[in-house]
């Protein structure tokens, strides 16, 4: 569509094709909220076999605070610096852009190392997901965010790309903006992680 | 090296399914020869596997579905057959193994691969078109939503032939299916199929949605919105909402199948009835994504028929919301008997008896709709009056099951099969059969045989009767459902008028086909040049039959319900001579079925735990999404020119056609 | 252009004031849980409300939900899927509840 789009914006009819990457963003969000409900059906089933611990180890035998309140920051801090990126894009600064993008890129591998450190700790302490519902329903959670956290690095790797071959275009902005909407929903969802399931499992 | 799979995963032992299999590679291999002799694989690719548009992805989930309802269907009289003969100490002639794979796959089939692709397909068909659309707001993914249907399609029929389905129920509960009852592949099917074609259907759901809310033309308000686009509006929030349940509880199935984890277990804490709570947390909305739409179909062809408005607009519209709410408060009455408790179950039996009353808004809308209209009996409003008495009777069985304490005595009997084959059959079907004679000259530009339609109608009506009020009579006796054989032979005579009833419904299922092959045959007699055959009130009427790829040479404008109808009635349906404008149109795209090719590779060899293929088939999804993602020439505009030159042959056919029957 | 009606309220400001808040949302939970200062009840309500507040300062400051993006069908659509979520995950935890206690206990 690049600018084919904008040459025919003006003379083909007003109404035709409302807002192409106003649609494509709404759309993103609406896609948001059915991943919503599957975090909602997981976090359901966390509640509901959390005290199945079947003679293995509990929620407070094998949480550690310090490990999670880092994760968080990395998480965080990453939230803030891909708004940074968001700023750059609407001030057309491509090369901010693709620095802040980095930066965040950095942020987020952290913070999935950190995670894979902590399940391989835990399956080599003989705590992994098949010796309880409790631990299958821990790392399915963990697990599926931290998953979700991967597919967006790849996605930032792949719109770095884009942005060094396209640059910013009508094309990759909505792309960006979605990107960005599916990161600080990541964090949104880690909001929920570290509240419900770390704070409160040590309780 | 292929992991599970060897040469004895063929059944090649039973002759039953070697005949089929037999049956449906001389049917492939007919259709392969036929296509390659008339040299139609470079159309068929180009005009339709790889088309986004959103008339002729209508079409193909519906020749799907309607392939699928064969086999469904075949699955039902095998069932049928087998339980008129296994009386007493008959043993009938499928062993119990081979039955639960039937009845299973009849549910499975029925529900995700015939219900569903019929409302989607609808959907896609009427949608865009009533809201004066050019597409849908997401063309390509729409056609990816197709496919991953489609090869979720082919990985059932896979299942027939090199190993077998589940043999659990359609709903898979665990702990039966878990790999410790259910240690064979059939499951595993079961699980790539659903998840498969649940990615594509909340692609949907979310497209739709989207669309509805984006793309409607000028003027076009919420509450000018035709009933079938509100009750599609309405079905996609459902979908949205409650498809991510099923993908996460069937993953959660997967990772207790495949990695051992006890999510559904009897031990280590496991908890097997959380899975039937969630299953059922998006079955029962399930049930409206098939009926609402449904409901809009018979809206649509009541008001239309019987040339009023529709009684009620706009309670039809706030029945239809305050549905799409309350069914995400009833799931419970589907396991009452599991042990909640009495509270629990009071306040889930009272939701769900509060849901019939919405639903009776409807019915009494459209019973005012026909009131002092002149109702034409064709064959849509057939099936439309056929639902009415059959739904309402279906609805009056399910407030009964809705009282926990009947429910005791009713749950896992031939009642509930009864029960809802009396909705899903009065309700869904005659509304996807309602639904595709009246929209049919849309798509094609011709219409269907009435004679055979109205054939069908009386076929299915009648068999639907014959063959499921035994059923509610065989479930006072205390017969239960998902039984192989049964001792008492006194039931045998209502399992046989049963059988007959099933033999009316497949002689429906016959003269539809040879209405297809009728109509097909009679194209030119049963042409509609005038776009508008039934004297429509909606936009869909407004241009021609097959509507032009573009929907629309110049985009509607709005003023009111019904407004086609309104302006028509003020002879203004002619629309002012406005210069026609360059067409901003979707590309076709190799990429969804593509994609959805590495899908099926990936379902496959996750079932059999080939390893190294899944792999393949991961790189060659992410590759040809990425091959996607970088393309660049994704749109293009139709000039001005063509437009004028399609409209102009279009006005000529029109009034050629008008000149004969003038002569005549 | 367009896509902007979605991200009008962007600033440096109302990012960093995001993070801040934030920081502080973040820091006052785990404060809490690991000193042990509060009892558990206590402990349980400040975690869900700096949980709630959070989520409320992110979707604000970094999604810019509002009314007005999207003619109000974006924050629709979130409330109606927080809605839809109560019910079910509510719902859910209700019953499962209810069938613990009648059936696994012996």
């Amino acid at each position: 569509m690049a600018t084919d789009t904008l040459h025919h914006g003006a003379s083909a009819e007003p109404h035709e094709h409302h807002d192409a990457a106003g649609t494509k963003v709404f759309g993103f969000w609406v896609y948001l909220m059915s991943d919503l409900v599957i975090f909602g059906s997981l976090f359901a089933t966390y509640a509901v076999l959390m005290k199945g611990t079947a003679a293995g180890p509990s929620a407070a035998e094998i949480f550690e605070l310090p490990f999670v309140l880092v994760e968080t920051f990395l998480l965080l801090f990453s939230s803030f610096t891909f708004g940074m990126g968001v700023l750059a894009m609407n001030a057309e600064r491509l090369g901010q852009v693709k620095a802040w993008l980095a930066i965040t890129f950095v942020l987020g591998a952290a913070f999935v190392g950190m995670e894979i450190y902590e399940f391989q700790h835990l399956i080599h302490e003989g705590y992994g997901p098949d010796k309880s519902a409790f631990l299958s329903s821990f790392f399915t959670l963990v697990g599926t965010h931290g998953l979700h956290v991967t597919f967006g690095l790849i996605w930032i790797l792949v719109m770095l790309v884009q942005l060094s071959t396209k640059g910013l275009n009508d094309m990759t902005r909505p792309r960006i903006l979605c990107l960005s909407l599916f990161w600080h929903f990541l964090d949104i969802v880690w909001i929920c992680v570290f509240s419900f399931v770390y704070l409160m499992g040590v309780l | 090296m292929f992991g599970k799979l060897t040469l004895e995963s063929i059944p090649y032992h039973e002759p039953i399914i070697m005949v089929v299999a037999a049956f449906m590679a001389i049917g492939g291999i007919a259709l392969f020869g036929l296509i390659t002799y008339y040299r139609k694989w470079g159309w068929l690719w180009n005009e339709w596997f790889t088309s986004v548009d959103h008339k002729k992805l209508g079409i193909m989930y519906f020749i799907v579905a309607l392939v699928m309802l064969l086999r469904g269907f075949s699955d039902a009289i095998m069932m049928r057959t087998q339980l008129a003969m296994a009386a007493g100490d008959a043993a009938g002639y499928l062993p119990p193994h081979h039955y639960d794979q039937i009845f299973t796959a009849h549910g499975v089939i029925m529900i995700f691969f015939v219900a569903m692709p019929m409302v989607i397909g609808l959907m896609n068909l009427v949608v865009p078109l009533q809201i004066g659309a050019r597409d849908v707001a997401f063309p390509f993914l729409n056609n990816l939503s197709f496919w991953l249907f489609a090869v979720s399609a082919i990985l059932v029929n896979i299942s027939l032939v090199v190993g077998e389905f589940a043999a659990t129920g359609w709903l898979a509960y665990a702990p039966l299916s878990g790999i410790e009852f259910s240690p064979g592949v059939g499951v595993d099917y079961w699980i790539w199929a659903l998840q498969i074609s649940g990615i594509g259907t909340t692609l949907t759901g979310i497209n739709f949605f989207v669309t509805i809310i984006k793309m409607r033309t000028k003027g076009m308000t919420m509450f000018r919105m035709p009933i079938f686009t509100w009750t599609s509006l309405c079905a996609n929030v459902l979908i949205i909402a409650s498809f991510p349940i099923l993908t996460a509880t069937i993953a959660l199935l997967t990772l207790d199948r495949y990695l051992g984890m006890h999510f559904f277990t009897n031990d280590f804490g496991g908890n097997m009835m959380m899975y039937v709570n969630l299953i059922w947390a998006w079955g029962h909305p399930e049930v409206y994504i098939l009926i609402l739409p449904a409901f809009g179909v018979f809206s649509e062809v009541i008001a239309t028929f019987a040339r009023k408005r529709l009684f009620g607009y706009a309670t039809m519209v706030w029945a239809t919301i305050a549905i799409t709410l309350l069914s995400f408060i009833v799931w419970l009455h589907h396991f009452f008997t599991m042990g909640a408790g009495a509270n629990v179950n009071a306040f889930f039996g009272i939701m769900t008896m509060i849901i019939a009353i919405p639903t009776g808004v409807k019915v009494f809308n459209w019973l005012f709709t026909m009131f002092r209209g002149s109702l034409e009996l064709t064959s849509p409003v057939l099936w439309t009056l056929g639902f009415i008495i059959t739904f309402t009777l279906g609805g009056m069985t399910g407030v009964m099951l809705a009282v926990p304490a009947a429910n005791f005595v009713l749950h896992n009997s031939l009642f509930v099969i009864a029960h809802f084959h009396n909705v899903i059959i009065g309700g869904v079907v005659f509304g996807m059969m309602a639904g595709l004679t009246f929209w049919f000259p849309k798509a094609f530009g011709f219409t269907l045989s009435e004679k055979w339609g109205k054939r069908s109608f009386w076929c299915w009506f009648i068999g639907f009767y014959v063959a499921f009020m035994p059923l509610y009579v065989l479930a006072f006796f205390g017969a239960v459902r998902r039984m192989q054989s049964y001792p008492n032979t006194e039931w045998q005579p209502w399992m046989i008028l049963a059988w007959v009833g099933a033999v009316i419904i497949m002689l429906g299922i016959v003269c539809t086909i040879i209405q297809f092959w009728v109509s097909i045959r009679d194209r030119k007699q049963n042409a509609d040049v005038t776009g508008d055959p039934w004297d429509g009130r909606t936009l869909e009427w407004s241009t021609s039959s097959p509507a032009p790829f573009y929907n629309f040479a110049r985009l509607p404008e709005v003023g009111d319900i019904d407004s086609f109808w309104s302006q028509k009635q003020r002879g203004s349906e002619q629309l002012e001579e406005a210069p026609y404008t360059d067409i901003h149109m979707p590309r076709n795209t190799v990429a969804g079925p593509v994609i959805s090719f590495f899908a099926l590779v990936i379902g496959f060899a996750l079932v059999w735990h080939i390893w190294w293929l899944a792999g393949v088939g991961a790189v060659g999804v992410f590759i040809s999404f990425m091959a996607r993602v970088f393309n660049d020439d994704i749109d293009y505009y139709v000039p001005a020119a063509e437009v004028e030159r399609i409209e102009r042959e279009h006005q000529l056919k029109r009034e050629q056609q008008l000149g004969v029957e003038a002569q005549a | 252009m367009s896509a902007s009606s979605t991200n009008a309220h962007g600033s440096v400001k109302s990012y960093v004031t995001g993070l801040v808040l934030s920081l502080i949302l973040t820091i006052i939970p785990f404060a809490v849980v690991m000193s042990g200062a509060l009892s558990t009840l206590a402990t349980v309500v400040v975690v869900m409300v700096t949980a709630v507040l959070q989520i409320l300062v992110q979707l604000v400051m970094f999604m810019h939900m509002s009314t007005k993006a999207d003619e109000g069908w974006n924050m629709m659509s979130f409330v109606f899927t927080l809605t839809i979520l109560v019910l079910v995950v509510g719902g859910s935890l209700w019953i499962m509840q209810h069938l613990h206690l009648n059936m696994m206990i012996g």
